[in-house]
């Protein structure tokens, strides 16, 4: 498939502190790609690079096959929805979604028309004539939006355009931005610290930290299919046990679980002694007795769609069990010994 | 609500009275005595004689020969004066402006803690009166000053450089005098800037030099104009620089008042005609630049 953008061992430094430790990786021409990671882990810092606002230190970025180290931003056939919108707060709206038009030399009734268009397909049609000012915070997201996309940019870049949004906003934004990438067919690249964002979205996610990619791949894989620590813990929620692992074969590993009992899951290592375990609290069931896990509830924890059971194992961890809060489910008093079943792969083997 | 709570605005009239009162005993008495005075005849001593006449504006403006009762021609001699200062006035404020941006600019841009080293650094030349620094100044400039000597000695010029008595020196000391008033408007509203907006300009195919026309500047521009008023309007009226600093063929407005009011040639009312007529320029050029920043700009 063709790459949108490559980057090649890219490496970012100020001064002696190492932002960006050799990242590699490839967005595919016409994808949502998200860069997911915590504050502070380089996401916004390699989007900055891709725009042409941070000098890269180390290594390459290609922007369909065309290397682009030299080039300032105006000359990068990208645009960016920023954070904080940074509309031009002395122009109208109209004139903010035009401007990109105005600066590529385009005429005047043209750009006029498609600054309306792009107004028109962020339903702001009424509030052309407005100052940035005058409007809310979604609708200054909607015109930083029409903004990025009227020059039509080859690849559009979103530095956490949502996190100043309210819930409701930000869940209705997330489904609209999706189709907007697909009607428009340009590459995306988000950048975002709230997994559920990620999930909901992306073709596919990078999930960051410190400095470094951690793992790549669609959501789905992402969720079910962490290859470390870091990514089992950030994505969603897990129980995280210290196993010892027999024999890796064919990427199935024998592990024995903290009560004695042997089994089987998918692994992200291949070599055996102590790794993690990485159980998602929603994939287990709750038994009188038997399972595979044995444990003692401490507490239970009322989440309206869900409850949070939180038992104690025997060995002194925490581990927590998500039921669906249905009628069906026979809800454990606390102190009650249980035995906690995995559904099929619901464990995974983490290569740390 | 409770009195003296937060937003309480019946204490407001009050605690306005000392400013009121401060304006009008030393701004507004002055102005209209001095108004007044324009309008009255000319006691030899100094001095006004109640008498109201027109005669200090018809001075100003008409040459009516020695006795008075020739046909009147436009008198130039005042007019080109006031054409010098504004001209001088001017200058000082395009330098002030190319030097104060900059510095300013630079300043904003600094981490938060050293800004204010660099604005302390900016404020110290105020330590001292500013009557010993033009006279500083002077020294500095003078035929046997250390700047004439130096060039001297490297052997760039062979006779000293006349540079006191001149428009160059009239120049030089209002561009010192006022170059702070230029830099810390300018700082405020650069400070105030949001550079996400430079890099939203760049990312939008703006060079440049089109980001600072058409984003940067517009958005600074309360700041220059707040600037350009402060250097413009008191270069305008300037007395102790073209004093100090000029010659016979450097007078300048300000010159003129202090003669015609303090010098023992001295006409009060024309003095007074001469203030007026200063004021209503400087309030026309405020009307013009408040009408500048509030017009809106076509895209």
């Amino acid at each position: 498939m063709h790459s949108a953008i490559e980057l090649r061992q890219v490496v970012k430094r100020y001064g002696t502190t190492t932002a960006i430790h050799g990242v590699t990786l490839g967005i595919r021409d016409n994808e949502f790609f998200t860069l997911l990671g915590p504050s502070g882990c380089g996401k916004t810092t390699l989007l900055r690079m891709i725009a042409g606002f941070e000098d890269v230190t180390e290594g390459e970025i290609l922007l369909f096959d065309e290397g682009i180290a030299g080039r300032e931003p105006n000359q990068r056939p990208v645009n960016t929805v920023f954070q904080h919108y940074a509309l031009f707060p002395h122009m109208s709206v109209l004139d903010n979604v035009a401007f990109g038009l105005k600066m590529k030399g385009v005429d005047l009734s043209t750009r006029r028309a498609r600054a309306g268009q792009m107004l028109e397909m962020v339903h702001l049609s009424d509030f052309a004539d407005r100052m940035p000012s005058q409007l809310s915070g979604g609708q200054q997201q909607r015109v930083a939006l029409a903004r990025a996309l009227a020059p039509e940019p080859k690849v559009l870049l979103l530095d956490e355009p949502l996190s100043a949004l309210d819930l409701k906003l930000r869940q209705a934004m997330r489904v609209e931005l999706k189709q907007l990438q697909e009607e428009t067919g340009i590459t995306f690249v988000f950048v975002t610290h709230d997994q559920e964002e990620a999930l909901t979205m992306s073709d596919r996610i990078a999930v960051m930290s410190s400095g470094r990619v951690q793992q790549v791949g669609p959501p789905r894989e992402i969720y079910e299919a962490p290859v470390n620590r870091f990514v089992a813990d950030f994505i969603g929620e897990t129980n995280l046990l210290e196993v010892e692992v027999e024999a890796v074969e064919g990427g199935v590993a024998r592990v024995v679980l903290p009560g004695g009992h042997r089994i089987a899951c998918p692994a992200a290592t291949t070599a055996a002694g102590r790794h993690h375990l990485s159980i998602r609290p929603e994939r287990l069931t709750l038994g009188t007795l038997g399972g595979e896990i044995e444990g003692t509830v401490e507490r239970v924890v009322y989440l309206g769609t869900d409850l949070q059971i939180i038992t104690r194992l025997d060995g002194g961890a925490a581990f927590d069990v998500r039921l669906q809060n249905s009628a069906r489910v026979a809800v454990p008093a606390p102190g009650t010994r249980v035995g906690l079943r995995l559904e099929e792969g619901a464990a995974r083997l983490l290569a740390d | 609500m409770a009195r003296g709570a937060p937003g309480d605005r019946s204490l407001l009239a009050p605690l306005l009275l000392p400013t009121w009162a401060v304006i009008g005993l030393f701004m507004v008495v002055p102005v209209a005595v001095m108004s007044l005075y324009s309008f009255l005849t000319r006691e030899f001593r100094g001095g006004v004689d109640w008498t109201f006449t027109l005669s200090a504006y018809d001075q100003f403006f008409f040459d009516r020969g020695l006795f008075g009762d020739e046909r009147p021609r436009l008198e130039w001699a005042y007019i080109s004066i006031f054409w010098r200062s504004i001209w001088q006035a001017a200058v000082a404020t395009v330098l002030c402006l190319l030097v104060g941006f900059p510095t300013a600019w630079f300043i904003a841009t600094r981490p938060a803690r050293s800004r204010a080293v660099w604005l302390f650094l900016v404020t110290v030349p105020y330590w001292v009166n500013l009557l010993i620094r033009t006279v500083s100044l002077r020294f500095l400039l003078r035929d046997t000053g250390p700047l004439n000597q130096a060039l001297m000695g490297l052997g760039l010029i062979d006779v000293p450089l006349p540079i006191v008595n001149t428009n160059f020196a009239v120049q030089v000391g209002l561009f010192y005098s006022y170059l702070p008033f230029m830099v810390l408007p300018i700082y405020a509203a650069v400070e105030r800037y949001d550079f996400a907006l430079s890099e939203a300009a760049a990312d939008l195919y703006a060079s440049r030099w089109t980001a600072l026309r058409e984003v940067v500047l517009p958005l600074v521009k309360p700041g220059i104009v707040a600037g350009c008023l402060l250097v413009f309007v008191p270069s305008l009226g300037a007395f102790l620089a073209p004093d100090l600093l000029g010659g016979a063929k450097t007078f300048m407005i300000g010159s003129l008042i202090d003669e015609q009011i303090k010098g023992s040639q001295g006409n009060w009312p024309f003095g007074a005609a001469v203030a007026v007529i200063l004021m209503t320029l400087v309030l026309i050029a405020l009307l013009l630049y408040a009408r500048a920043i509030t017009r809106e700009r076509p895209a």
